[in-house]
């Protein structure tokens, strides 16, 4: 907090301001603290993208320490400018007034923060939205690859050709399927109306109802998302030992319990990962398929902090307001990240 | 009778192999297969009915979307033309190509490299440079997007140039712990005999580390592909002039604007931008799977 040069604490500033510093100190040790944590815990575990810390080879290893260097200068390099300068300027940015396409920027402290809580910023509603879509996509999304996944692994005749008949969605684009699915639930031509007025019912309006419009997002993107959550659970259940699910079956575990109890557990390792995969999917991937589906309507009902942030930095010129947003939706998404690991982090089984 | 005699010698016959091999332990435990059967069926129309339904409409006009003929309709050379042709969706397709090749490409080789550098060496400051890496994890260049817009397109002045949506796209954290992982699993002896032969660590990894990397490169290219090909927020903002756009891009002029949108051109769009990646996915499957058994498996 000293680059803000504890401007939130100057005489003239309102309590907001000052309650607004006291908390961003706050938050700022708490992320500071989980991206440690979760660094650690990536280090020490081995969870997600698996085993970071497998034995090193102690012999065979190359001599010369520059070479070393000169092989990992291109991605340090890129990775420098192209991540952490942006980031960086991120955070400076979001204490500037600053507008696209001008140089001159003024530095207003936490204001940018702190206009988010203005009512006319209609910032709560950015975030149930978020959240609404967020959630629903991840729960949707894994249970029903689940459990499609199941049936998909059970040996029946075709099985391989089912599956390649269920992942295939994985390489679809989430704005190509916010095109196809604003054909699907378009309120005249699409065929979703079409079918329900052919059954008599009354045409809904997908797209134009708020609080319709985001469940209209939800199904596109859970379509969208269980391509790749089918094809890593079938993964998942070819790594369950099998004497396992025999050893339940032969205690008289009935094919419900034999799910619950076995199945479900021995995947948990699997749906760690799914679920950071797909929060990060359902908070960016989204907005592809937002911005064909809705374009953030109707009334920003389907209007998600990153659609937010595209729209108030790169549409409306707010380069200031945009950067803070961009902090906000990091904190949360670190700080879910960061529940993640220590609530079902400490849970997951692993069979061997 | 004969017959039927046979009929059960082979059948038993049969059982018994089964017995003498064990039969695998899960066909003990399978529902139902008609049940299973039906469920998939379901699962997989559901699942591509949304495709399906465009890619008939694909073929329509608008009178014939209008009426919901569940048949091909008749102006796909037409939609065909105006999208190809009019919207310039051939030539965004090849500069889609171009990149998603280029960036598959670079991230693979540099993802390379940095896992050569990571399990073969030893150098100071490696856990901090490891650190720097694994940090860029958290940081989704949609975060980031004000930042970079900023960078790249005032401090660098490349918007709309091939280089803003390729360049920063070639680095990869996942990449480099794919092979990092990989390369960890290799027995050690590999590495001390190349250097007994007195090959320099470049000729280790195209002879040695490469041939036996196949699936895990697969699988990286795989992701690649998909991610690049399907990218569409950053190239959106940065690609606003100049000739290269990618094709998830250009199908936006293919809504209506103010005008009643041609669902047919449309669809055609969707179905044609989809071919690629889907294409590759599908041919890279079994790669993708065993790539992915390594950092899954665990």
């Amino acid at each position: 907090m000293v680059p803000l040069n504890f401007c939130t604490f100057e005489a003239d500033r309102s309590s907001t301001d000052t309650a607004f510093g006291v908390l961003l100190i706050g938050l700022g040790m708490v992320i500071g603290i989980a991206i440690g944590t979760i660094v650690h815990r990536i280090v020490s575990s081995g969870q997600g993208l698996g085993s970071l810390t497998s034995e090193q080879h102690s012999a065979g290893t190359f001599k010369g320490t520059f070479i070393p260097f000169a092989l990992l200068a291109p991605t340090l390099i890129i990775l420098a400018l192209f991540l952490y300068l942006p980031a960086v300027d991120n955070l400076r940015l979001s204490t500037l007034l600053a507008r696209l396409g001008t140089d001159r920027t003024a530095f207003v402290c936490v204001d940018n923060f702190t206009k988010l809580l203005e009512p006319r910023q209609n910032y709560g509603q950015t975030l149930y939205a978020t959240f609404l879509i967020a959630f629903f996509t991840v729960v949707l999304g894994l249970v029903l690859s689940l459990l499609i996944a199941y049936v998909a692994y059970q040996p029946v005749r075709g099985a391989s050709i089912y599956r390649t008949l269920l992942i295939w969605p994985y390489a679809i684009s989430p704005p190509v399927a916010g095109i196809i699915f604003s054909l699907v639930f378009n309120p005249s031509s699409g065929i979703m109306n079409h079918l329900i007025r052919t059954a008599g019912g009354t045409p809904v309006e997908w797209l134009q109802n708020a609080s319709i419009a985001p469940w209209t997002i939800i199904v596109a993107s859970v379509w969208k998302s269980m391509g790749f959550n089918i094809l890593f659970y079938i993964a998942g259940l070819q790594n369950v030992p099998m004497d396992l699910v025999e050893a339940a079956a032969i205690d008289g575990a009935n094919f419900v319990q034999r799910f619950r109890r076995v199945i479900i557990p021995m995947l948990s390792p699997i749906t760690f990962f799914l679920i950071i995969t797909n929060i990060t999917y359902a908070f960016f991937d989204t907005y592809g398929t937002i911005d064909f589906l809705t374009s953030g309507g109707p009334a920003g009902a389907t209007s998600t902090m990153i659609y937010r942030i595209v729209d108030n930095g790169l549409r409306k010129f707010d380069l200031g307001t945009a950067a803070a947003q961009s902090l906000v939706l990091f904190s949360i998404v670190i700080l879910i990240t960061l529940i993640q690991f220590r609530t079902s982090g400490r849970r997951v089984t692993y069979g061997k | 009778m004969a017959e039927l005699t046979r009929h059960i010698s082979t059948s038993q016959g049969r059982e018994q192999t089964t017995a003498l091999t064990g039969p695998p332990a899960w066909k003990r435990f399978v529902p139902e297969r008609w049940y299973a059967h039906l469920i998939l069926w379901i699962a997989c129309l559901v699942m591509g009915f949304p495709l399906l339904y465009a890619a008939l409409v694909s073929t329509q006009n608008n009178a014939q979307v209008a009426n919901f003929v569940l048949a091909p309709g008749t102006s796909f050379t037409d939609n065909l033309e105006w999208v190809m042709v009019n919207r310039n969706l051939g030539k965004y397709m090849v500069d889609s190509l171009t990149l998603s090749v280029v960036i598959t490409v670079g991230k693979t080789i540099l993802s390379l490299l940095s896992g050569l550098a990571f399990v073969y060496f030893r150098f100071p400051g490696k856990w901090l440079v490891f650190g720097f890496v694994l940090l860029t994890l958290m940081m989704p260049t949609e975060i980031l997007v004000i930042g970079l817009f900023r960078y790249v397109s005032g401090t660098l002045g490349w918007g709309g140039t091939f280089q803003a949506v390729a360049v920063p796209f070639l680095a990869s954290a996942t990449g480099t712990f794919l092979f990092r992982q990989h390369f960890s699993n290799i027995p050690a002896e590999l590495s001390e005999a190349a250097q007994m032969d007195g090959a320099n660590p470049l000729q280790f990894l195209w002879r040695v580390l490469v041939p036996m990397s196949w699936n895990t490169i697969g699988a990286l290219a795989v992701i690649q592909f998909v991610y690049s090909w399907n990218m569409y927020l950053w190239p959106q903002l940065i690609m606003t002039r100049g000739d290269f756009q990618v094709v998830q891009v250009g199908l936006r002029a293919l809504l209506g604007g103010d005008q009643a949108t041609e669902y047919g051109p449309l669809m055609l769009g969707a179905v044609i931008a989809s071919i690629p990646p889907v294409i590759v996915f599908i041919i890279l499957q079994k790669q993708f799977m065993s790539g992915f058994q390594i950092t899954t498996d665990k």
